[in-house]
């Protein structure tokens, strides 16, 4: 069932909330630090692996340096937030589930045209790869719609069903915006009405100056390296604690890794990377994400039994 | 006899795909049923973005019984032949027939096999198409094992005869097969059942699918072109964009839009490049203007509103597209006013091209300096044809080539052009990467033709010397378009360029770059070393190269390896070359021995000589003369190199007229002269049709002369001379081309 149109940029948010967990999706919080895309939030990347059911959907709020266009360009933003759902194993329903999420926006499939145009997706940085598509609605990418096949290195067995929603274009798209900062982010109607520029337009300019031009270059890198020993100290340290309990520390290796995607983002933003270096980096990462997931797939929510 | 219909259901299978599916679908089942023993009258495939259908027509209901009778041994045989051929064949001694087999009796096993219902073959093959479908990536889904393109969905099969239809039974990790299907997605969801081919096509089509695509691509054309044509324009035909665009839609709704008044200044090329690869629009142009005013885009369904808010939201995002293309088009105009292309260049100094090859800006100053070369030899000014090749791939740099890798080249002319560069130079832009393909025309100008080669010569000896080459079907580089490129730029050019030097001077110059940086010494000694070899203009640039790489190193044995690997990859280059100018002249109907013939002679880096040769011995050959000659050449060499073999020396002193004895020998020396007497000079003028046609007048007095005489007779002053003179005919001919490779 359409339903009315929505009023504002919370209310197509809300309204996916309350429309995945109504299929029984865990409506989960964005993780606490800084990703480029909600695929790495360990809801996704870490539960895709082993054989323990899962279905989660949270906003991911997600950071591209590069793409900070200092508030200027309509459609270009280097903080922006996506919708992420993940169910294991993928339902034989997904593609009208993620339809009716459409329609629950106000999104009519006999008024607009909707279509599933091929799109294979793929993360070097995670080893991740899956086949689906990318989601058209009337000629505009809307959504990617994965099957996972690997991650970290490692068969997904069973398959999840990835769907992210890059929120802010959906939601002009809907809402009729030209321009990301125009867009009503609460409704137009409060009492105190805010646009998406009253929140981010600032913000917007700040981080890009500071993504572009003055982040330490230096201190980025030996936060890289830092992250990085650590994440590979953490997984090199003995499954056992004091106490002799089994805690094999496959989160806190991760967030070491999702740091260092994250520093590697905001070198390659201020341009000190070289083309050759960009693949070698690259490369670390995804060693370190491989090992996280190795790590993983040991553990009890890893499908080990207890 | 039935009708077999397959259709494989499944979540969307990419556009591109769907053409290749159809084929190994209808090859997989149909191979099946024949292999077990059943035979059909016509099989045809369909697809849809959401299913893959074959339908076979008059298939056999059963396969024949198969009688299959085997001989064993003499019942007179050991006990133990018995008991092995029982093993055999599985059968009991008393089932064994005993007949006359010639030489006694003999025992025979006769296996009778029942015909199979065509129900249960089908179910065979299909299960097995299934599970190896050659799909070019496919996947796994939910909690199964079982690989599809996408989630396959459902499996219908049916098998039609008068009596009604049947339905195959097949389960496919529980997918269980059935005579139900789908319409379109959102039009038309519900299941429903069909009875046959033709009432499932009919009923697909109330469903709103149109289950072929070639008609719905007919559709698609059709409907674009006339309403292009109402209103004024016509659609800019593209065959690849409209058989995916069919892959994309099962009910194909054409809607028509303009493109907006700020955005028609933009070259069509970028008009085009963005619709065509973000959008997957149709260009439609103004005849009258020649520019792209408007746009087709193709639904996948019908609206109330006629499709206007479709074509509203498309007609958006186009804006936003174009609105990005124009921002880069204004801003690389903007950047090429103020810095001119050079400027816009820069940045290739960070762009790796290759990393044992350095980068895109040492690169291109490799092929300056190569395109000042070369100019001459295709009547180019040097300075212009350096300037070219500076610039020809700044585009690179510019912000459209970056967003529309597609279009490099086409914007450098734009941008050279804006940057008030020489025609020539704007020209070479494009044209230094053509020709692309067998089929894409050779550049002419020769600012284009100097660039295009010194770009093409500069690729080909930096893999030979990093020795990164095709192997089998593996080509990452396109080293073997290169090659034909270089073969039909200096064929189609007339372009005279003895090819050795160059090669060698590219390969070490490259090789210098490779080793590395660490080196020093003695690279006058390899300067030295190489002017011995005869290339002492080898060049300050290569010197200079290689006296500051290790590649000259304080070992002199380095030296050797480093000479003998400039010779073997650049003769190996070389006989690359000749392999693709050998593909290449068998397409224009030159026989592969003629070349080979052509081949052995000296000078076979010059290919416009090469070919020259080759053409003229083709002619040659095929005249009766040329024929006669060839064999009256071979009949020559072959009693010399006998003879020569047998004696164990080598006859080639000059023969003396005054030991001939018969006329016709006499004849043959006066005939010998002439022909020398015009074959050199026709050879040094490279003129190989005059020499060839001196050659053929050898031909009578050659069939004279073994009419009348015989070589190896009993004196053996007279036999030796005769041998050397077929030494002469050998000689006259062979300084021509080399005769001993023709066949026949």
């Amino acid at each position: 069932m359409t339903q009315t149109a929505p009023r504002s940029f919370q209310e197509i948010i809300l309204r996916l909330q309350s429309y995945w967990a109504g299929q029984g999706c865990a409506v989960l919080q964005p993780y606490d630090m800084e990703v480029g895309a909600g695929t790495f939030h360990p809801a996704t990347t870490l539960r895709a692996l082993g054989s323990r059911p899962w279905a989660a959907a949270y906003v991911q709020p997600s950071r591209r340096p590069t793409d900070g266009r200092y508030g200027e360009n309509p459609n270009r933003l280097q903080h922006y937030y996506q919708y992420q759902v993940l169910i294991k194993p993928s339902p034989p329903n997904l593609q009208d589930l993620y339809l009716g999420s459409l329609a629950a926006i106000g999104i009519d499939a006999h008024l607009h045209d909707i279509r599933f145009v091929e799109d294979d997706w793929e993360s070097p940085t995670l080893g991740a790869w899956g086949l689906g598509w990318e989601v058209w609605c009337d000629g505009m990418e809307v959504s990617q719609f994965t099957y996972f096949q690997q991650v970290g290195g490692h068969d997904c067995h069973p398959v999840s069903g990835e769907l992210t929603y890059g929120l802010e274009r959906l939601a002009m798209y809907v809402l009729g915006i030209d321009h990301v900062m125009d867009m009503p982010f609460n409704d137009p109607q409060s009492p105190i009405p805010l646009s998406y520029g009253d929140i981010f337009r600032q913000t917007e300019q700040e981080y890009s100056r500071w993504n572009f031009d003055q982040a330490d270059t230096d201190m980025l890198l030996k936060h890289f390296e830092d992250a990085e020993a650590e994440c590979e100290r953490i997984l090199a340290a003995a499954p056992e604690d004091k106490a002799g309990r089994r805690i094999v520390m496959a989160h806190p290796a991760y967030d070491q890794c999702i740091k260092a995607s994250h520093l590697f983002n905001l070198l390659d933003a201020r341009g000190v990377i070289s083309v050759t270096e960009r693949q070698a980096y690259i490369g670390r990462v995804r060693a370190l994400a491989k090992k996280c997931a190795d790590a993983f797939v040991t553990t009890e929510a890893g499908g080990v039994a207890a | 006899m039935p009708d077999l219909l397959i259709e494989l259901f499944s979540e969307e299978i990419p556009a591109r795909m769907q053409a290749k599916a159809r084929e190994d679908l209808k090859k997989l089942v149909t191979d099946g049923l024949v292999e077990a023993g059943l035979t059909y009258r016509a099989a045809q495939a369909f697809s849809t973005p959401r299913r893959l259908t074959l339908a076979i027509e008059a298939l056999t209901a059963e396969s024949r019984p198969v009688r299959e009778e085997r001989k064993g041994p003499a019942t007179t045989a050991p006990e133990a032949a018995v008991q092995g051929f029982l093993r055999a064949t599985g059968l009991r001694l008393d089932q064994l027939e005993v007949r006359d087999a010639g030489k006694g009796q003999a025992y025979f096993a006769v296996v009778e096999k029942p015909g199979r219902k065509a129900a249960a073959i089908v179910a065979e093959a299909l299960e097995t198409t299934i599970r190896t479908f050659p799909w070019p990536k496919s996947m796994r889904w939910g909690a199964g094992t079982l690989r599809w393109v996408r989630p396959l969905h459902s499996i219908l099969c049916i098998l039609t005869d008068d009596h009604g239809a049947e339905v195959v039974p097949l389960d496919i990790d529980g997918i269980v097969s059935g005579n139900t299907t789908r319409g379109h997605r959102f039009l038309a969801p519900a299941a429903f059942a069909v009875t046959g081919f033709d009432d499932y096509a009919a009923r697909l089509k109330r469903a709103h699918v149109i289950l072929s695509p070639d008609d719905r691509a007919d559709h698609i054309w059709h409907d674009a072109t006339t309403m292009a044509f109402a209103a004024g324009l016509e659609v800019v035909e593209d065959k690849g964009l409209l058989a995916e665009v069919a892959g994309l839609v099962e009910w194909p709704v054409v809607l028509m839009g303009r493109i907006g008044e700020d955005f028609l200044g933009l070259p069509p090329e970028v008009l085009q490049t963005s619709m065509r690869e973000h959008q997957k629009f149709f260009s439609c142009r103004n005849p009258k203007t020649g520019r792209i005013e408007g746009f087709v885009t193709v639904a996948n369904t019908e609206t109330a509103d006629h499709g206007a808010t479709i074509l509203k939201g498309n007609q958006k995002v186009l804006s936003a597209r174009l609105s990005d293309a124009k921002f880069f088009w204004e801003n690389d105009l903007r950047t090429v006013k103020a810095v001119g292309m050079e400027g816009m260049a820069a940045g290739l100094a960070h762009v790796t091209f290759h990393n044992k090859l350095g980068s895109q800006a040492d690169r291109i100053a490799r092929i300056e300096a190569l395109a000042r070369e070369i100019a001459p030899l295709v009547g180019a000014k040097p300075d212009l044809a350096a300037e070219a090749a500076r610039v020809a791939k700044a585009d690179l740099q510019s912000a459209m080539v970056g967003e529309f890798p597609e279009l490099q080249g086409t914007m450098g002319v734009y941008y050279a052009r804006a940057a008030g560069l020489p025609e020539a130079v704007a020209t070479a832009c494009k044209a230094h990467y053509q020709p692309l393909g067998p089929s894409d025309d050779v550049p002419t100008d020769p600012v284009s033709v100097a660039v295009a080669l010194a770009d093409k010569i500069d690729t080909l000896t930096g893999f030979w010397a990093i020795d990164e080459k095709p192997t089998g079907s593996k080509d990452p580089f396109a080293l073997r378009r290169a090659a034909l490129g270089v073969i039909r730029l200096v064929l189609g050019n007339g372009v005279r360029w003895p090819m050795t030097r160059q090669l060698r001077l590219r390969v070490i110059s490259h090789m210098g770059q490779i080793v590395g940086r660490d080196g020093s010494a003695i690279a006058r000694q390899l300067r030295d070393r190489l002017a011995d070899m005869g290339y002492d203009d080898l060049g300050q640039e290569a010197y200079e190269r290689m006296r500051k790489d290790a590649l000259i190193s304080d070992d002199p044995r380095r030296q050797e390896v480093v000479l003998s690997e400039m010779d073997r990859k650049s003769s190996d280059l070389l006989a690359f070359f000749h392999d693709r100018l050998k593909v290449h002249l068998r397409d224009e109907g030159i026989r592969h021995d003629v070349i080979d013939a052509s081949l052995a002679m000296p000078g076979n880096d010059d290919l416009t000589l090469l070919v020259r040769r080759a053409e003229a011995l083709a002619a040659f050959l095929k005249t009766d003369d040329g024929e006669n000659l060839l064999q009256g050449f071979k009949r020559a060499n072959n009693i010399l190199t006998q003879a020569e073999a047998k004696d164990g020396v080598e006859y080639s002193f000059g023969a003396d007229p005054k030991f001939a004895e018969a006329e016709a020998e006499r004849t043959l020396f006066a005939a010998l002269d002439t022909a020398e007497a015009a074959i050199a000079p026709a050879m040094k003028a490279e003129d190989f049709a005059a020499a060839m046609s001196a050659m053929a007048a050898l031909r009578a007095p050659i069939d004279a002369f073994f009419e009348a005489v015989q070589v190896n007779t009993d004196n053996a002053v007279v036999r030796r001379n005769r041998l050397n003179l077929l030494s002469r005919i050998r000689q006259i001919c062979l300084s021509v081309a080399d005769l001993t490779r023709l066949e026949g």
